[in-house]
């Protein structure tokens, strides 16, 4: 187990930084179509917040926002959404993820609900990244005690 | 035994380098990735998705399937990190 060093500067900075950071996350998630963006890279920013949060602080801080139950919950609930858009397509009579039979349950037309369909699966990945990164590094940073600070 | 790997090294090495002369020139527009589905993509993707970043429209879309396949991959890293790395309070 490590002790936690406490530093005002990075400890403030941080905390400045991280909602700035999860805003700028969700920004890229949303607005993937028309600028250079996705779930991938939105998913590693929202990770990445986290992590700082991690390195500023302590394990316990991390997980007073971020439980390991509800991480785990949510890196599954990424790929089920992506691959429950794409079972929900078979079921209104399309093929696998084949989006723009979403026009039947959405209020747009064909065109337009493969660009929404597109949208619910980024939002997929960028969940699925974002929980996995954070059990990726929590997981090594500990040895998988999780308590402590980060080494 | 060394002389011998070196050798093949050299050899293979070779024979890489040699066949990069018949790759086709950097952004030829008639080379065959360029004139198989590129321009496809590059004329259709706003009429069919109304998606003005190609990329996103590709990888999410067109190519759908590979993109859930990637997801999997890096939900399978996480998960596996937490079954072989975890361990509980009590040991």
């Amino acid at each position: 187990m490590v002790k936690l060093y406490e530093n005002l500067i990075v400890q403030t900075v941080s905390r400045l930084l991280i909602p700035a950071m999860q805003i700028f996350g969700l920004y890229v998630i949303a607005h993937g179509h028309g600028s250079p963006g996705g779930g991938f890279q939105g998913g590693c920013i929202l990770g990445a917040s986290y992590i700082l949060m991690l390195a500023a602080y302590d394990i316990a801080e991390l997980k007073r926002h971020m439980s390991e139950t509800l991480n785990t919950i949510l890196c599954c609930t990424g790929v089920l959404i992506y691959a429950g858009i794409g079972l929900l397509c078979v079921i209104l009579g399309g093929n696998f993820l084949d989006y723009s039979v979403l026009y039947k349950i959405l209020p747009v037309d064909p065109v337009k609900a493969r660009y929404m369909g597109m949208l619910g699966v980024e939002i997929g990945v960028g969940i699925a990244v974002m929980s996995v990164m954070i059990s990726i590094f929590l997981n090594i940073a500990s040895a998988g005690e999780h308590e402590g600070a980060a080494r | 035994m060394k002389f011998i790997a070196i050798f093949a090294v050299l050899i293979t090495g070779f024979l890489l380098a040699y066949a990069t002369i018949d790759m086709p020139d950097w952004g030829d527009p008639n080379s065959p990735p360029s004139t198989h589905v590129s321009p496809r993509y590059i004329e259709k993707v706003i009429i069919e998705t109304a998606t003005p970043n190609m990329v996103t429209a590709v990888l999410a879309d067109y190519r759908g399937y590979d993109t859930l396949g990637e997801t999997v991959v890096i939900f399978t890293a996480g998960i596996v990190c937490i079954l072989l790395l975890r361990r509980s309070p009590d040991g």
